[in-house]
């Protein structure tokens, strides 16, 4: 376990010196004000060991995008040092000292480019100061390399080491006044650098939030009920508690009351909770638990009720747009081909590799917490209300999890186990098994989606009509269910109309990696390639010809994703960035040239979200059993002008690749509001004998930079589906792929 | 119910029921956390590790059943983390999350036991029952390849 925030302050100030100096704790942020955002100081996240070693604190919790790397790697390329002399430390949730902690919507790139640079910078022009100080000489004369100040004039030099004591004394410069560096001086951005935790996590360490022990540490496990939210009526409590290593059972009434709409963070589920010596012994007791439950209105929910509702919805007029421009009756009455077609995409679970859970342990009126969360200051908001406690009694350590892939962004897990260990006399670790995270996921929300698109004479896209019937009260749409209006292929048609319908769904849904678009990407996608096949051309050529349209006006002024918590603003799709990497992929795959022979085929695919551009190309072969083997993808990403940790990158964009295909086979589904599928093999994941050749490219341009988690994930479901199309001339229009007959080989 | 096993060439003695599956028995009994829960039911691979130089899932195994048969976990591969293997790994920067990634290398460690130098319709063959959320198979495969390069030691059962 790392150490605190405390004890390393502490052993700072011990080893007499060092960059660890004062917290910025005078800020007071009132409870109802939004927080401005704290004055970052390099004393916060840098701290200098006399021998010249540089701890650095890393902001955002790590689940694997690499975060504990990339944002100490800004700050230590302006702090000018080696970076084998850092060492990367977790920093404990305080928003106050570090600015936003959050990891999602790709967005620590983009919220962290300029601050951690200038972070890094201030801490060197301090270091700079400190020398110049000593030698009598103006700081301007001086300059750094490699973890020492130089005076170029006199031949002298000082390591940072022996600078760091007089350095912290010094006042830190406005952020905004130092002088960062020319990119081409770059030694760490652009380069290489494995993760800091990868030793540990090759050698078994204890890294990960399952792996949080603490002395005298009982563990929990939930029953729930078999539909959402479902209430206790009464369960053989006793008896249970009689079992062997059972130490409590607790039943949790919860707090969730089903409606059309559920929000967010719903609420506490109910079930119950049994409180055990180790989590086999809890999961032991749990087959033995005999629950009475309520199970409440979400039991008349079905999946094939929810088909049947959306089908009634597209065959009524829709509502009014929300969005519509161009004559598109005029346009649609008059054109010389129309096409028509009904795409449908399923609810689908996020099956992080390491269930949910957290450890809390209440002692003497305070919490002390070990989370997950990417969300964490959510997370202690949500507790401090659920419990009925101060947010200023509790603390939370961030700890590395097995994978969040947006799942972690929802603090239900955590509230779980801070409830359970106040009614607890000991550390509690609370772990859902496997069919627990299955069944309780806050899913990625299903919807069909009616689309109508014309040509004109010359086979040129002139319309497109998109109906999308998702998931709400009517007004809002269920998290991870909305459709932005600048969604692709918005702007670029010449004439266009979105209309959203909803229905409602008592089920909690969540945010998945790229929310939204990592379904109507497919649906855009495939459709804009059902449009271009039936004008007789390339995919790739149509498209291109569509992005060469004058761009009706970006409508929102925000993210194409309506998600819930996008952090990086307005952005706009810039046509030339779209048709770069398309370009790209198209070079790479040999498009122009690819072979057209029966069972085999290649398809296209590109989207814009989260501010990055990817383009992908699918290369695959389907036998006669409709078994499909996906060779080879390209793929090229246009995420701005650095990838800040190249080897990372590639590996992240393979990894969205691989989680794409996954989405194509997953489903869940409900049958009397119970969900049908529980574990890995009714919800699975692709697997080694399955994963193609994959080769990622990146187009660099002159854009600050962005993340790439999540743009690399939606292109590839469409390039799939579309090469499916070119090997056998069957359209898919309902995922998973087994619903279109098709499966993986 | 006292049981004797041998675990990382260390013989130890728990208190466990028979019927206790390994993998908790080695996790919150013994604090050896690195072999992980991914799925309980054998699906997975996360709790991989060698059973008298198998690789088995330890979710799966009652610890009853055990033995004497040496067990090593990833925490007991090599005493120092520099299998070759391990060696390759951190070359590759194989991790992403890396909650799967014990269980992947032991899986690959009995590959090698037997394979060598395994084709890459071998690595499919022996890796396919370990799923990796993030999608890190083109590097694991990379590493197993790697490792063969450097020669992975036979394992001391
Ligand atoms: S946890 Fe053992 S195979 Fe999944
Ligand atoms: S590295 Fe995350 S599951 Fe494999």
């Amino acid at each position: 376990m790392k150490i605190n925030r405390r004890s390393f302050l502490h052993s700072a100030a011990l080893a007499g010196g060092g960059l660890a100096l004062t917290l910025h704790t005078s800020k007071l942020v009132l409870a109802q004000a939004p927080p401005a955002p704290p004055d970052l100081t390099p004393q916060a996240f840098i701290q200098i060991a006399p021998d010249g070693m540089v701890t650095i604190m890393a902001r955002a919790s790590e689940s694997g995008q690499g975060m504990r790397n990339m944002l100490p790697m800004l700050i230590a390329e302006e702090l000018d040092v080696e970076w084998k002399n850092v060492r990367v430390e977790q920093a404990e949730l305080n928003e106050k000292v570090y600015g936003r902690q959050f990891s999602g919507g790709s967005a620590n790139t983009p919220m962290g480019w300029e601050p951690m640079r200038r972070v890094g910078a201030a801490g060197r022009a301090m270091l700079i100061t400190a020398a110049a100080q000593s030698w009598g000489v103006p700081a301007d004369k001086c300059s750094t390399k490699a973890g020492r100040v130089l005076h170029t004039a006199s031949g002298r030099s000082m390591g940072y080491g022996e600078l760091a004591a007089k350095a912290a004394a010094l006042p830190a410069p406005a952020l905004s006044s130092v002088k960062l560096k020319d990119p081409k001086d770059y030694r760490i951005i652009g380069h290489s650098q494995p993760g800091v935790d990868t030793h540990g996590i090759v050698t078994g360490k204890p890294l990960f939030g399952i792996d949080v022990e603490l002395p005298g540490m009982l563990y929990a496990s939930i029953e729930k009920a078999p539909v959402f939210a479902g209430k206790v009526k009464s369960a053989n409590v006793d008896e249970i508690k009689a079992l062997p290593g059972v130490r409590h059972v607790l039943v949790i009434e919860g707090s969730i009351t089903p409606a059309a709409l559920t929000p967010w963070e719903p609420g506490m589920e109910p079930g119950v909770a049994i409180v055990a010596d180790t989590w086999w012994h809890a999961q032991q007791a749990r087959k033995k638990l005999k629950v009475d439950w309520d199970l409440g209105p979400a039991a008349a929910q079905s999946s094939e009720g929810f088909a049947a509702k959306a089908e009634e919805i597209l065959k009524a007029p829709p509502g009014k747009a929300v969005r519509r421009y161009g004559d598109l009756d005029a346009v649609l009455n008059s054109a010389a081909k129309v096409v028509d077609a009904t795409y449908q995409f399923p609810f689908i679970a996020h099956v992080t590799m390491e269930p949910q859970g957290a450890t809390a342990h209440w002692k003497d009126g305070k919490l002390e917490m070990w989370s997950t969360s990417t969300l964490p200051a959510d997370g202690v908001g949500l507790v401090a209300k659920t419990l009925g406690i101060q947010e200023t009694d509790i603390t939370t350590h961030m700890v590395r999890s097995g994978g969040s892939f947006g799942r972690r962004l929802q603090n239900d897990y955590l509230v779980e186990a801070a409830w359970i260990a106040k009614r607890v006399d000991a550390p509690v670790k609370l772990l859902w098994s496997r069919e627990d995270d299955v069944m309780h996921d806050p899913f990625r929300p299903g919807a069909t989606v009616g689309l109508k698109g014309s040509l004109d004479a010359q086979g040129k896209l002139t319309a497109w009509r998109h109906h999308f019937v998702t998931f709400g009260d009517g007004k809002q749409a269920t998290s991870g269910g909305g459709m932005g209006q600048d969604s692709f292929p918005a702007g670029f048609a010449p004439a266009y109309a979105l209309h959203i319908s909803m229905q409602p769904l008592m089920q909690r849904t969540g945010a998945l990696r790229a929310p939204g678009d990592n379904a109507y990407c497919w649906v855009a996608q495939a459709f804009l390639d059902e449009m271009a096949h039936a004008a007789g051309r390339d995919p790739l050529e149509f498209q291109l010809e569509l992005l060469s349209n004058k761009k009706a006006a970006w409508s929102s002024g925000e993210h194409d994703a309506v998600g819930d918590h996008e952090p990086t603003g307005p952005s706009v799709l810039i046509a030339e960035r779209f048709k770069g990497v398309l370009e790209l992929v198209a070079e790479k795959s040999g498009w122009s040239k690819r072979a057209k022979e029966p069972g085999r085929g290649m398809g296209i695919a590109a989207w814009f979200c989260h501010l990055g551009y990817f383009a992908e190309v699918a290369e695959v072969s389907v036998d006669a059993q409709n078994k499909v083997t996906v060779h080879r993808v390209w793929a090229a990403g246009d995420v701005g002008s650095q990838i800040i940790n190249p080897n990372a990158a590639e590996s992240m964009g393979q990894g969205g690749i691989m989680e794409g295909m996954g989405h194509l086979a997953q489903e869940i589904t409900f049958a009397e509001g119970k969900v049908q599928q529980s574990n890995f093999h009714n919800h699975p994941l692709m697997r080694m004998r399955q994963v193609p050749k994959i080769e990622v490219y990146w187009r660099k341009t002159d854009y600050s930079p962005t993340g790439l988690g999540e743009p690399t994930l939606p292109p590839i479901l469409p390039a799939v589906t579309n090469a499916i199309f070119a090997a056998t001339g069957k359209r898919i229009r309902t995922l998973p792929l087994q619903r279109s007959g098709f499966s993986w080989a | 119910m006292a049981i004797q096993l041998n675990v990382n060439k260390t013989a130890v003695t728990v208190d466990a029921p028979p019927e206790m599956p390994l993998l908790w028995v080695l996790r919150d009994l013994l604090h050896l956390r690195g072999s992980k829960y991914g799925c309980g039911v054998g699906l997975c691979g996360a709790c991989t590790v060698l059973v008298d130089g198998h690789a088995v899932r330890s979710c799966m195994t009652a610890v009853g059943d055990v033995g004497s048969d040496p067990v090593i976990t990833i925490e007991g591969l090599s005493p120092d983390g520099l299998h070759p293997l391990q060696v390759a790994w951190e070359a590759m920067d194989v991790p992403q999350c890396g909650y799967c990634q014990a269980g992947q290398i032991m899986a690959a460690a009995a590959l090698l036991q037997e394979t060598p130098h395994p084709t890459d319709a071998e690595i499919d063959g022996a890796m396919s029952g370990n799923l990796c959320r993030c999608g890190t198979y083109t590097r694991i495969r990379q590493a197993i390849h790697e490792a063969t390069q450097t020669g992975a030691p036979a394992l001391a059962k």
